[in-house]
Formats: C-alpha cells, structure tokens, sequence
C-alpha cells in the first residue's frame, strides 16, 4: 500500500474500513434473514411493531442512532456493562464501529430479503413437502436458494453502508486514528485541517474504488445465481 | 382377512361457505374424482396430502392411518409418503431435472430397496432421459408434466394423487401424457386418485369414478354405469351428454374400419388412436346428440352401426330436448332427440327402439 504514497494511519483506516464493513455485513445475516423471515412469514403480535424498529435507524439522525448505542452499548450502558464484565466491549473499540455500521445497515439488509421471501412460491415448498423434505429441509433447499438473489442485494447494500457510514459511528466510538478511524473518519478528520485537501482526496479515490468493485462484484453474483434459479432474479 | 382399500375417507370441513362432507374408499387402479371446478374435488386431495386439515374425520392410505382427529392423530404432509402431482407441475426452478427427480429420494431411502421403482425405470416410463441435465425452466408444458409425474413415482409414494395434471395442456401435449398414465395404472400397482372435470380422461383412464358435487360425494361406480343415470346428468354432461361404453379392439375389416366390440353389439370405427391394437380394452364416447332413434329396424342408411334396445328413461332437460337412455343387452346408450321428434315416436319406458350411431361419430 506504501507504494502509494499513504501513511500508516491511512492505511489504518482502509483496513480498519474493510474489517468493519466486513463484519457488519456478515454478523447481520442471521439475524437480518430472521427478521425478514418473521416479517414476511410471519403471523404474530407485534408484527408492525418489529417492523418500526427495524426501519428506526433510516429514519433518524445517524447521530442519534448513535447516541441510543452509546447508552445502551457504552461501558455503562444497560447492555454494555454486563458485556464488559465479560470482556466484551465495543465501546471506543473497532467492534463499536462495526456494530453501529451493522445497525444502520440493518433496514437496508432485512427490506431486500424480506422482499425476495416474499417473491417465492410457497407451492413450491408444499409440493417439496409432499416429496417428504421436513420443513427445515425445504428451508435450506427450497427457500433459501430462491431467495438467494435478495440475501446477496440485501448484504451488498449492507457492506455499502457500513464503507460509508459515518454518523452513528464517529458518536458512539469517536475518530481515533489507527483504533476506531474509518475511510470517512479519515477524510472527514483531513479536511478538518489545514492542508488536508491532498490527503483527502487520496482516500476519497480509495473509497470511490472499494465502493465500484463491491458493486460490480454483486452484480457478477447476481447474475450468476439468477442465472442457477432459472432466469428470474 | 382382505386387504385394506388403497383409500378410506370420511371428513368435513368448512371453509368459509363452503362446507364439504364425504365418505369414500378407494380400490387399486386409477380413482378419478370428477365434478364442477369449485366442487370440493381439489381440496379432497389436499386433505389426503395434508396440505389442508380437516375440521372432523379420518383418512387411511393402504391401512395406515393419515389422520384421526377423535385420536388427535394428524401426519404432516412430509411423512405421508403421498405422491402429488400439481397442475403446474411445480419443479423446483433452481435444480436440474434430475435433481428433481431425485428430490424425494432421500426421505424414501428407508422404503426403496423393496418398493420404489429406479431412476432408470422412472425415466424409461416416462421418456425422459435425453432431459436429466436441463433446467425446468427450458422444458415444454408437456415434459414438466412428465417430469413431475416422475419426480413424484420416485419418492416411492403409497398413493399418487393428481390434481388435473392435463388441465394446462394443449390436446396434442395431453396425447402424449396419456399413454404414461395408462402404462402407470396397469403396471404400477400404485392407487392413483385423479381430479378432472375432463369426460375424455374419464372414459380414457378412470377404473372408478367417484362424483363430487357442492361438497358431497354423490355417486361412485365405474364410469359406463354413472354416466348412463339420468339422476347424475347435470354432472355427467348437460349439453355434451353420452354414454361410456367398455370395448375391446377386434379386427380391420377389408374397407378399413375399425370393429370394436361393446356390450351393446359391434361399432365400427374409421380410426384409432396408434396405441390401441386388437385385443386391447378401451372405453367409447358416444355423444347422445349423435345418436339417432329410430322405431323400427332401419334398412337403407349410410350409418353403419345399429344397435337394438329398450326405452328405459326419458329425461327433459333444460332446454326442452329429451335425453333417451336405451337398454342395448345391458348397456346404456343415450340419445338426444327434440320434443317434437319424441312425441312423435311416442317415446315412453318398455318401447323397443333402435339407435343409429353414425361411424364417423366415434373417431375421436
């Protein structure tokens, strides 16, 4: 990377980016697909409920997303604390930033599953019923790969949130370069200072290029799975 | 002790206005379930495969009980071993057709080493072997119903049910289903229970006929003795009544027609369909508007076939024509004549009359 002219706390925050965005995407799967699931599928009380929630953090302030994650995730928040005596903490710590990215992408993730459950048949799944699948079996051979093309939709948008995302995480873990400075705490720390244009350009080229490839690899993936499903994504 | 029937049903349930009550067995052979669309014949099945739940009752396939809500026993759909066959065939898009025919292999492993045909077998029956590496999404109407046929025989079902399998196909795709069907019910040994509201795969396939109507079971029997009582007109035809005649292919005579040979007497047929050669057993349509009723022996007619009988009913139907069900040796023909033609025949019950069956009626 040094090749490129980048200090060590820009090569920091590129790796610090793509560990988070990472993380965030793949820790919000299970659950983002449960939800969806429940949402989509589900009959029970407190539907419309869940389904608020879910959809809070694309509806406030990214600062107050993260203010509500500093009080309940912070050293002394309710859940934070019990966490900590465990030796789990997120607070000012790298798994912070991926927590809060997680949460904002979260909305994006469970709308783009919750959409393509919705669109499989579930004749198919009585049918492979019939043929004597128990339904965790039709689950994992029948669902799922139906709804394949939403899960990879939903993670992309999720991990383009989470390279982005600056909000939430700058209040719930700061900017501390080399700890918890992503990409966008890089650039928004450069053009803070003097002389800083150089520099930020540099990351913004960074953030441009991770950004394409991400996109441009799902749609690869898209493409190919809805090509295995049979023409229809 | 004799064997338990293939299947033994008595539920009800109520769906909202509709309220369905039926008790029926079912034997060996090819059971077909015929009436109205909204008559209940679909959901009988999806109440046999679980796919739908009765309110009160039992089900038993081969003896073995399905569900019995006094014993609180209710089977879900993937441990009843039932082989269904939806209209849409319903292959699963994201897997080959040979995974899909292997879908339900699995789940039968513990019955296939003594019961269930092979891949090899399945794919012979059907013809569908040069498809085992393509998608279900690059198939014709025609090989999908094939492909779901056989994907459903390879779970090594106890009982086949299928829900008008024909229903979405054109009539050249339906000839080529319909010699598999018949090969599956006369060598499979596997009770099939068959919904159609169609009377060709009535007379073509069913070994019983079990009438459903509004949510009741009216008649069962096979199909030459309900399609020639008149209480069961309304179901059995309306305006494209007749009756069905069991008959075996005899010989070609010189001048090319086909002799069948019927309880009722000969017909003679200009063609068949390249399945049937002499010997084979089949069943005939005749159209009762395509009969003609004549009260003494014709002489000098270009209609080749003239069968002798007994006036045993006169029916009125709704638009003022007769329906005339004539006792021929035992078997039922039905004749459709106007009002005025009826009374001036005099048509009444005991009368010996003969009808006239254009040969060129029969070829279809």
């Amino acid at each position: 990377m040094n090749d490129f002219g980048f200090g060590p706390d820009e090569v920091a925050a590129i790796h610090l980016s793509l560990k988070v965005a990472i993380w965030a995407t793949l820790a919000s799967l299970p659950p983002g697909i449960a939800v969806a699931l429940a949402l989509a599928r589900g009959r029970f009380w407190g539907r419309d409920l869940l389904n608020g929630l879910v959809h809070l953090p694309l509806i406030l302030p990214p600062v107050v997303t993260g203010y509500a994650l500093l009080l309940l995730m912070g050293r002394q928040g309710w859940v934070g604390k019990p966490l900590a005596s465990i030796g789990i903490v997120f607070a000012f710590n790298w798994t912070g930033a991926a927590l809060a990215a997680g949460v904002m992408g979260f909305p994006l993730m469970v709308r783009a599953i919750r959409l393509s459950i919705e669109a499989v048949d579930t004749r198919l799944e009585q049918a492979a019923g019939t043929l004597g699948a128990p339904p965790l079996w039709v689950f994992a051979t029948v669902t799922l790969p139906l709804m394949l093309p939403g899960v990879l939709a939903g993670a992309v948008l999720a991990f383009a949130k989470a390279l982005g995302e600056f909000g939430a995480t700058i209040t719930f873990v700061s900017n501390i370069p080399g700890r918890t400075q992503t990409l966008s705490g890089a650039i928004y720390a450069y053009t803070q200072s003097p002389g800083g244009d150089a520099g930020a350009l540099r990351l913004v080229a960074v953030s441009v290029v991770l950004s394409l490839m991400a996109l441009l690899l799902s749609e690869a993936l898209a493409r190919s799975v809805s090509r295995r499903i049979g023409g229809v994504a | 002790m004799s064997a338990p029937p293939a299947l033994d049903l008595d539920v009800t349930l109520r769906q909202g206005a509709f309220d369905l009550v039926a008790q029926m067995t079912a034997g060996r052979g090819l059971t077909v379930l015929f009436g109205q669309s909204g008559s209940g014949k679909s959901t009988l099945i999806d109440l046999v495969a679980g796919l739908k739940r009765p309110d009160r009752g039992r089900i038993a396939v081969n003896g073995v009980p399905l569900v019995d809500t006094a014993a609180g026993l209710w089977l879900p759909p993937h441990r009843r071993r039932v082989g269904y066959v939806f209209q849409e065939a319903r292959l699963l898009p994201h897997l080959t057709v040979r995974q899909n025919l292997l879908y339900g292999r699995w789940f039968a492993r513990r019955h296939v080493a003594a019961e269930a045909p092979t891949l090899d077998s399945v794919t012979d029956l059907l013809g569908i072997g040069p498809l085992l590496a393509r998608r279900p999404t690059t198939l014709s109407g025609g090989e999908k119903a094939r492909v779901a046929l056989g994907r459903a025989l390879l779970a090594a079902p106890r009982i086949l049910l299928m829900d008008e399998p024909l229903a979405a196909l054109d009539e050249a795709r339906k000839a080529e289903i319909l010699p598999y069907l018949e090969r599956l019910r006369d060598h499979a040994g596997l009770p099939i229970l068959y919904v159609t509201h169609a009377v060709a795969e009535v007379a073509r396939l069913a070994t019983t006929v079990v009438m459903v109507d509004q949510g009741r079971v009216r008649a069962v029997g096979t199909p030459s003795t309900l399609w020639s009582r008149p209480d069961l007109m309304d179901l059995t035809g309306g305006a494209e009544a007749g009756s069905l005649l069991d008959a075996v292919v005899g010989a070609c005579t010189d001048d090319g027609l086909f002799q069948l040979d019927t309880p009722a007497g000969r017909i003679l047929v200009p063609h068949l369909p390249a399945h049937l050669a002499p010997g084979a057993r089949t069943r005939l349509r005749i159209p009762a508007r395509d009969v003609l009723l004549s009260d003494r022996a014709p002489q000098g007619l270009s209609a080749l076939n003239i069968l002798p009988g007994i006036v045993a009913d006169v029916r009125e139907d709704a638009d003022g024509s007769r329906v005339v069900r004539l006792e021929c040796v035992g078997a039922p023909v039905l004749a459709r004549v106007t009002r005025t033609s009826a009374d001036t025949l005099g048509i009444a019950p005991g009368q010996p009359l003969w009808a006239i069956v254009k040969a060129v009626a029969l070829g279809s």
